[in-house]
């Protein structure tokens, strides 16, 4: 059998050989060529040495702020989509901050309709303008709350007085049997709010027990 | 690996563009692998890379879901590095090489307090030769070089990413060998 030499054809088999792609029939033709002709050896070795070499170059990473660059780089999102995202990561806060939401609204609300001069129906009671007067002599007996306005006490009041954005003057020959209370700021007045609240609770359940 | 990223591509295409992050930390090492083999300049390499990364995001909607999505980013890079070797521009870089000096680049000019340029080339010799000789390669043998040897695509996928017949992925592939022989036969 005359050996093959380094023909194009041979160099051809190799590299379908490289590429997995040799059917049976050439690659005996190959191993044959390779076998019998030192060139075809060497030529072969050098094309697998070449790609040795270039699958040897180390893998390189990304610098370390890639990532950080490539996000600074894009266009911006929508608005609405980053905050559908914060709420839907977020389920907990949303319901809280939701609730504080309406909360506060109901509080304000009230807080804004709860501007006229009011005060508690008493019989003693004398009004002058704004202000509420507990007349020296008569005696009050049961709470007094003003709201939006003064109370000046020169009589006996046997309770406790609460005044809502306004001053009280107690005079010396006042007398209040309970406590004194004066409410200016709104976090003071939700306070009140919240006290009262839970006060008016706990007194039907009280009244629910009896 | 494939539906996740599917699933980021929905997420990016509701207009999350959060969810592109992650997709850009699967596939940034490749990415900026490929652009560094076909460039051999890490600067342009991470330009373009970023590049690729950018315009994937805003042409988003073109992607066709049946195709993986790394051969499409592929495309992309590539086409990118291509369009990039063949308008070449003098770009100047700190760490090319000044003219008419032996070896000495941009941050020789500039006072350096990181280790000398001496300590990195004695390790990373031969992968320097190597990158040099794969950068002198004609770019459209490079390219399927890079991709069968280096990002280990098969020539089906390598196909997909240049839009061509096998065949002529072939044909690329034996040349490129037969250059890189007879450039490296004598290391």
């Amino acid at each position: 059998m005359i050996p093959l030499k380094c023909t194009d054809e041979v160099i051809e088999y190799m590299h379908e050989y490289l590429d997995n792609d040799i059917s049976k029939e050439n690659e005996q033709k190959l191993r044959q060529a390779l076998q019998d002709c030192e060139d075809c050896r060497n030529y072969f070795n050098e094309l697998k040495k070449a790609i040795a070499f270039v699958q040897s170059t180390s893998h390189i990473e990304a610098p370390s702020n890639f990532t950080a660059s490539v996000m600074a780089k894009l266009p911006k999102e929508k608005k609405k989509v980053s905050v559908n995202r914060w709420l839907k990561h977020h389920p907990f806060l949303t319901a809280v901050s939701l609730f504080l939401v309406l909360m506060s609204g109901v509080l304000f609300s009230s807080w804004n309709t709860d501007h006229q001069f009011a005060f508690s129906k008493q019989p003693e009671l004398v009004v002058e303008n704004d202000t509420v007067i507990v007349p020296e002599g008569k005696v009050v007996t049961g709470d007094i709350v003003v709201r939006n306005g003064n109370i000046k006490i020169e009589g006996q009041v046997d309770g406790n007085v609460t005044v809502i954005n306004g001053d009280q003057f107690l005079a010396a020959a006042g007398e209040v049997t309970g406590d004194i209370e004066e409410i200016d700021q709104v976090f003071e007045w939700l306070w009140y709010q919240v006290k009262d609240t839970f006060t008016q609770m706990k007194n039907m359940i009280m009244k629910n027990k009896e | 690996m494939e539906l996740l990223v599917k699933q980021r591509i929905k997420e990016v295409l509701k207009g999350d563009q959060s969810a592109y992050e992650e997709i850009v930390e699967i596939y940034k090492d490749k990415v900026f692998q490929l652009c560094f083999r076909m460039l051999g300049n890490r600067h342009e390499a991470e330009d373009m890379a970023q590049e690729a990364f950018v315009r994937a995001y805003v042409n988003i909607h073109t992607f066709n879901t049946n195709l993986k999505f790394s051969t499409w980013l592929y495309r992309i890079a590539t086409n990118l590095c291509i369009d990039r070797i063949r308008k070449k521009k003098p770009d100047y870089y700190l760490d090319a090489e000044v003219a008419g000096t032996d070896g000495l680049n941009m941050y020789s000019q500039i006072a350096s307090d990181i280790e000398s340029p001496e300590d990195q080339v004695e390790s990373l010799e031969l992968h320097d030769i190597i990158q040099r000789e794969i950068t002198k390669l004609p770019e459209k043998y490079r390219t399927v070089i890079v991709l069968k040897y280096i990002e280990e695509l098969s020539l089906k996928e390598i196909g997909k990413v240049l839009d061509m017949p096998i065949g002529t992925i072939k044909t690329r592939i034996h040349r490129g060998r037969e250059a890189l022989r007879k450039q490296l036969s004598n290391i």
